[in-house]
């Protein structure tokens, strides 16, 4: 699937999340976090680029993961991406969807 | 792509690791989509949220085709313990958390944990048996009005 955002082409998965990590920006992020209904704040881009930096250390994703960070706890994370938090927060981070049932 | 399903409401009426796991792992799947739930422990369900019990729940060995052991060895003594610590391991691997952590997780994803009246009573419980995340002991009925939206759904586990 193609999606055009701030006048780039880029490719993404069927459910929306970006194939090619290395396109992603800033206002590629912001986009997505608007067609998800998320006003992004200074945390919650401090969270996108904590997910980006485990992602790039192969740290697989989850919501226990999320507990044992200490980077932020799994009442905060709920608080910022509602509809789902690593779901959404992921696809704004266009890191790949996580996996984890957990 | 979005789903119809708004609430999931789960019934946990079994002690064992298996059915545990599985109304918490599919309660917590539904946060983690944005979806709402909640738990309500009833009869030996209960053992999940008792504080002194829930890290001592057991896989059934007996009565449980899936394990393919023959029932009669399944009962010998230490069968269900050993049986049980094979999975515990399984599942740390899978990195799924122990009862304890993962009841925490879900409270702090939102999923709502309720513990049932009649079989609190019925096992002489008090509420401080019972882990402190619970929100709150309730009646079936006070359960049934929790499905108040379009597009709740139950299940007894």
């Amino acid at each position: 699937m193609d999606l055009n955002i701030a006048g780039i082409r880029l490719d993404v998965t069927e459910d929306g999340y970006l194939t090619d990590v290395s396109q992603w920006t800033k206002e590629i992020g912001l986009e997505i976090a608007k067609n998800e209904g998320v006003e992004m704040t200074d945390r919650h881009w401090e969270v996108v680029s904590w997910l980006q930096e485990q992602v790039k250390n192969d740290v697989a994703l989850s919501v226990r993961g999320i507990k044992k960070s200490g980077v932020l706890n799994i009442k905060e994370f709920y608080a910022l991406f509602p509809k789902g938090p690593l779901k959404v927060s992921t696809k704004i981070a266009g890191v790949p969807k996580p996996k984890s049932c957990i | 792509m979005s789903t119809k399903v708004k609430k999931m409401l789960f019934i946990l009426s079994k002690a064992t690791i298996e059915n545990a796991y599985a109304a918490f792992v599919m309660a917590n799947g539904a946060r983690m989509e944005g979806i709402e739930s909640e738990i309500f422990f009833t009869f030996f369900g209960l053992e999940a949220i008792q504080k002194k019990k829930l890290e001592h729940l057991h896989v059934a060995t007996v009565g449980n085709p899936g394990m393919h052991i023959p029932t009669m060895l399944g009962g010998l003594p230490g069968m269900e313990a050993f049986a049980t610590k094979m999975m515990k391991k399984e599942m740390e691997k899978l990195d799924m958390p122990p009862i304890g952590e993962f009841l925490e997780i879900l409270s702090d994803s939102g999923c709502r944990l309720w513990a049932c009246k009649l079989a609190v009573d019925m096992f002489h419980l008090k509420e401080e048996d019972l882990i402190d995340e619970l929100d709150g002991i309730l009646t079936i009925g006070d359960f049934y009005s929790r499905a108040d939206q379009e597009g709740c759904q139950l299940l007894f586990i």
